[in-house]
């Protein structure tokens, strides 16, 4: 006979691998994403965009458009009826381009009309007299002086972090320039969203994927000029953001021909639409020289990042604030002399992409670490063990690093990892796993293996000021919880964790969540890695506050002090032994609380790069093992060992998850993903040619997670979403330079880069 | 809009002839993109996959010939018994987009677009085949190397079919290479099929994506028949290398925003380089 175990408490709790509530609908296809959204008597919208990267507009005839049987409203820069720009940072970018564009793809017009194919026939039908003008394409020129293209100038920012001896020289000196391309986040769901107008055209109901809620609605209720109250934004279905989701695209758009007609109007992106509709990873060149002493410790590092931003701000001045406080990496370095420059030009704009600046920052630092340790005769792992940084260290912007910073424990388990136990060449003869894969181009003797390792520091969170609070509200009635915030859910999982806190603090199993709205107060963007940490952290609050009510109740009807009773496991306990579940003392009763979850205030960096900029930190290594056949320059990535700084793993799936996908999207980069541009136009619009991993180039992942609770996190967990992308890319270049000897410098790498 | 969906080939051919203009819809895979693109407007489709006459194939054990119709996909021909019979485009049908899209993918439709990176036609070259053309007018034969004139340009005529395309049983090793950026569904930056004909003692090499149409490499196969030992499977590093030279000689490629004409060229050499020491693996 085996011993009956009473489960003592809920499933779900923090820790488990919950499965995700929407998963099965997902795997099945029944999840409604915003795409599948429509409404009674809904029109359709489309937009009509620049064909020229630089143009002054002459003139717009919009007659012909408005002849076409079925359309419903035709709209311009004449139509917006509030601010006629928008922006995350600074506001300037126009909702429709009025007498200039400045990229191809700006949006000119839009219209509504009863049929996609209606709407299609009114934008050909669309005159507009352009003026074409030579882009601006070249980042350097526009640091040199090229004519402003804009008002707000072609600097859309310029800092310098100064910081040590600035004259010193080291013994070792390396240095390198790098190049990384543009990448697109290249979210399945594209941009999609309906909006129903209320009568009167009084106000507006948008649902939309978006990433933050709260701030699309306040851009997008002062360029409608109506108040906030009036514009109620509901999350669409979600179809992955990685940061495209963070600037308005067609929200403007879909509210202004909704209230413009009266009636419901829904806009869907195309894939080539989506590629000109959202921001994309600023490419970046950085040259970098590093000072070490003989024996390979990092004393000074001297850099100059140019980013392109492209046509408009969006987040630029951020993104270059994190590539440039991060130029350091993961490493102890007392002194730094930083450039960094953010320009504008007549290119595609660029903004939020996970990894917001680090990725190109680690791209160019990590490279630099191989070259020390090239020049200092040390292995990879170990000039990077010898500078590791700890909690307690200094960025080089003089901030401490308050975080648990298990920088040497993510390298040494990453070390520790088994390295494949495929042979170079593939198992069993399988062709598919050579480089070249189906196309059959290598046979095993032409292949070489290569090691490389790559290692990260991230900030999590909002920079420089910023009070990125989220809000969420716990209520238990009938013994069941259901939560209210608007955080997006993009796919991290935040709507498996929240009712993991919930059943952990309240003891409770049913526990789900309300609609994601703007019925509720601001939950920051999903993004920065952040949501963990500052929605659990609102989660978490609330639910805490429920439970001192239920305490408080309990304690009441006991006769005790609330001081007396015990909250364990959802069962209350009074000294004298009473018990009740917190389902029982909620029997027809409500409890509620809001909570609001604020991190400690940042800083501002001054005119030297100096401050306390960043909320918090989070690391990881990673080690890639390619299979490169030289000669044709094609490459397999084998495998990626990782370990990563997680604080505490609140749901391992998830977090295996992520590291997964960040994992694939840093392969990306390195190996085939880039918007390829040629005097401002795009070249590759579609899947055809903007090449994603497949099965097929997903390599192996072996992954450790680094539990060591982070005190400063409500949870003690750290973001995990962004990390995974960072290191791999490096990783995976300096195991291509392992295998094919050659001095490669810049993502992706292309066949020709190694080959010629 | 008018469709037709036809269910013989006397009925497709009657509504082409009624509508010779129409857009002839096979596996979809190449039309709809268009479609849906708005690089191709119609008013009128004639779709052909469900033909049981163009669905189907024959193996000519006398001939040692193999007549598929042209809406056979090439889910069938990279599985045996096609890929026994022709292994060069069961390999080329192999690197066709995904399983989805080889699912419907068809031979007839791939030739018909006549992309310079089609990769059904590189092996189709190589082996000399035979294209089947019908009309309500009547049949023609064309060989493969007169069928496409130009990129997406052929000699189908409006109102006409391919019917079916007739390809040799392999006589001899033969391979497909195709080197993209992606290890698998990619367009192929190049590609080259190699085909050893033992019997004849030559050796047939054509070369895709580096040129207006699909290449052959008369050189190289002239070296490949003067120079290799066909029966022992022999050819000297020397050979190989000559081969190599000459195939790459014979490229004529473009600088796109796919690749470079140089590394074009440079694929070119170690492709064909490769696929000769595959079918000669002797020194
Ligand atoms: C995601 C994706 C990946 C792809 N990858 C590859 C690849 O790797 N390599 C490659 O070569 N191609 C690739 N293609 C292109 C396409 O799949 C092939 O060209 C395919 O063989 C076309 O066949 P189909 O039956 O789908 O043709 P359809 O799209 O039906 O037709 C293509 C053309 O042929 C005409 N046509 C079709 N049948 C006949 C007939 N019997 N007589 C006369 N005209 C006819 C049509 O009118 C049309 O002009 C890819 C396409 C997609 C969408």
């Amino acid at each position: 006979m085996t011993d009956v175990t009473v489960r003592p408490v809920v499933d779900g709790r923090l820790g488990t691998s919950a499965l995700r509530p929407d998963g099965l609908a997902k795997t099945q296809g029944t999840f409604a994403f915003s795409g599948d959204l429509s409404a009674d008597g809904m029109l359709w919208g489309a937009t009509l965009r620049s064909p020229h990267p630089f143009a002054r507009i002459r003139s717009i005839d919009l007659s012909g458009a408005w002849q076409i049987a079925g359309v419903a409203a035709v709209v311009t820069a004449d139509d917006v009826p509030g601010k006629p720009t928008y922006g995350l940072i600074s506001a300037d970018q126009p909702v429709f381009a009025r007498d200039v564009v400045r990229y191809a793809g700006e949006p000119v017009a839009a219209v509504a009309g009863d049929h996609p194919e209606t709407c299609r026939r009114a934008l050909a039908a669309i005159r507009v007299d352009y003026e074409v003008l030579t882009p601006l394409v070249d980042p350097e020129l526009a640091i040199a002086g090229a004519e402003p293209i804009h008002p707000d100038g072609n600097i859309l920012r310029h800092q310098r972090i100064v910081r040590g001896d600035q004259d010193l020289v080291g013994e070792v000196v390396v240095e390198g320039t790098y190049e990384i391309g543009m990448q697109d986040q290249a979210f399945l769901g594209l941009e999609a969203a309906l909006a129903i107008p209320d009568p009167g055209g009084a106000g507006v109901e948008l649902f939309v994927a978006t990433q933050w809620l709260h701030e699309d609605l306040g851009q997008i209720a002062a360029c409608l000029d109506l108040p906030a109250d009036r514009v109620r934004l509901t999350l669409g279905g979600v179809g992955g953001a990685f940061g495209a989701r963070e600037d308005i695209s067609l929200q403007v758009h879909t509210c202004l021909l909704a209230l413009r007609t009266g009636r419901p109007v829904r806009i869907a992106y195309s894939r080539e639409e989506s590629f000109y509709g959202h921001v994309h990873r600023h490419p970046a060149r950085i040259w970098m020289r590093h000072h070490a002493t003989r024996d390979g410790r990092l004393q000074r590092v001297e850099a100059r990042f140019v980013l392109d931003g492209g046509a408009y701000a969006s987040t630029s001045s951020a993104v270059l604030v994190n590539a440039i406080t991060h130029a350091q990496g993961p490493y102890v370095c007392d002194s730094a002399t930083v450039e960094g420059f953010a320009t504008r030009t007549n290119n595609l704009p660029c903004g939020a992409m996970r990894g917001f600046g680090v990725v190109q920052a680690c791209f160019a630092h990590e490279g630099q670490m191989d070259r020390l340790a090239e020049a200092c005769g040390l292995d990879p792992v170990e000039i990077r063990l010898r500078n590791a940084m700890r909690t307690g260290d200094r960025l080089i912007t003089g901030q401490v690093i308050a975080d648990v910073a298990p920088v040497a424990e993510c390298i040494r388990a990453t070390a520790a990892l088994p390295l494949p136990d495929e042979p170079v060449g593939g198992r069993d003869g399988d062709p598919l796993r050579l480089p070249g894969g189906a196309g059959l181009t290598a046979d095993v003797g032409h292949i070489r293996r290569g090691i490389g390792w790559g290692v990260s520091i991230k900030n999590l969170m909002y920079s420089e000021g910023f009070d990125d609070f989220s809000t969420a509200r716990c209520r238990l009635a009938d013994g069941s919880v259901t939560l209210k915030f608007a955080t997006a859910e993009v796919g991290q999982g935040f709507v498996t964790l929240a009712p993991q806190i919930a059943r952990t603090v309240l003891g409770v199993e049913r526990a789900v969540c309300e609609p994601i709205d703007t019925t509720i107060g601001s939950a920051g963007s999903t993004s920065a890695s952040r949501q963990t940490w500052m929605s659990g952290g609102a989660v978490l609050g609330a639910c805490r506050a429920v439970a001192e009510q239920v305490v408080a109740h309990a304690a009441q009807s006991w006769g005790v002090s609330t001081a007396e009773v015990e909250l364990v496991d959802g069962v209350l306990t009074s000294p004298d032994g009473r018990q009740a579940t917190v389902g029982e003392l909620s029997a027809g009763r409500v409890f509620e609380a809001t909570f609001e979850h604020h991190h400690p205030p940042t800083e501002d960096l001054d005119e030297d790069g100096q401050g306390n900029c960043h909320t918090a930190f989070a690391f990881v290594a990673h080690r890639a093992v390619v299979d490169v056949d030289v000669e044709l320059g094609l490459v397999k990535v084998v495998q990626i060992a990782t370990a990563q700084d997680v604080g505490r793993a609140l749901n391992p799936l998830s977090v295996r998850g992520q590291i997964e996908g960040g994992i694939a999207q840093g392969v990306g980069l390195a190996v085939m993903e880039e918007i390829v541009q040629t005097d401002g136009r795009v070249r590759n619009a579609s899947f055809t040619d903007y090449l994603l991993p497949t099965m097929l180039d997903m390599p192996e992942v072996v992954a450790e997670l680094i539990e060591i609770p982070e005190p400063r996190s409500p949870l003690g967990a750290k973001g995990v979403g962004e990390p995974p992308c960072i290191s791999s890319t490096p990783a995976v270049l300096a195991a291509i330079r392992d295998a094919t000897g050659k001095d490669l410098r810049r993502v992706p790498v292309r066949p020709f880069d190694i080959a010629l | 809009m008018s469709v037709v969906v036809a269910d013989s080939l006397e009925q497709a051919l009657d509504a082409l002839a009624a509508a010779p203009h129409a857009t002839v819809l096979a596996g979809g895979t190449d039309v709809m993109v268009e479609l849906n693109l708005g690089h191709r407007r119609t008013d009128a489709v004639v779709a052909v996959a469900r033909v049981p006459e163009l669905c189907s194939w024959t193996y000519d054990a006398r001939r040692a010939t193999v007549r598929l119709g042209a809406a056979v996909r090439y889910a069938e021909i990279h599985a045996d018994p096609l890929a026994a019979w022709l292994p060069a485009l069961a390999q080329a049908g192999r690197t066709v987009g995904s399983p989805q899209i080889r699912a419907a993918a068809t031979v007839g439709g791939n030739l018909a677009t006549s992309s310079p990176a089609g990769d059904g036609i590189t092996v189709l070259a190589a082996l000399d085949a035979t294209v089947h053309l019908v009309s309500s007018a009547g049949r023609r034969d064309v060989p493969v190397g007169q069928f496409t004139v130009g990129p997406k340009r052929n000699v189908l005529a409006p109102g006409e079919l391919i019917e079916a395309i007739t390809v040799p049983v392999a006589r001899g090793w033969q391979g497909f290479s195709k080197v993209g950026v992606r290890n698998a569904m990619v367009i192929a930056t190049a590609n080259a099929c190699l085909a050893v004909d033992e019997p004849a003692g030559s050796v047939a090499l054509a070369l895709g994506s580096v040129g207006p149409v699909i290449l052959r490499c008369p050189e190289a196969e002239a070296i490949a028949a003067a120079q290799c030992d066909v029966a022992a499977r022999r050819a000297s590093p020397a050979t190989v290398a000559a081969f190599a030279e000459a195939a790459m000689a014979a490229a004529r490629p473009i600088d796109d925003h796919r690749s470079t004409a140089a590394y074009r060229r440079h694929a070119v050499r170690v492709m064909a380089g490769r696929l000769l020491r595959r079918a000669m693996p002797h020194e």
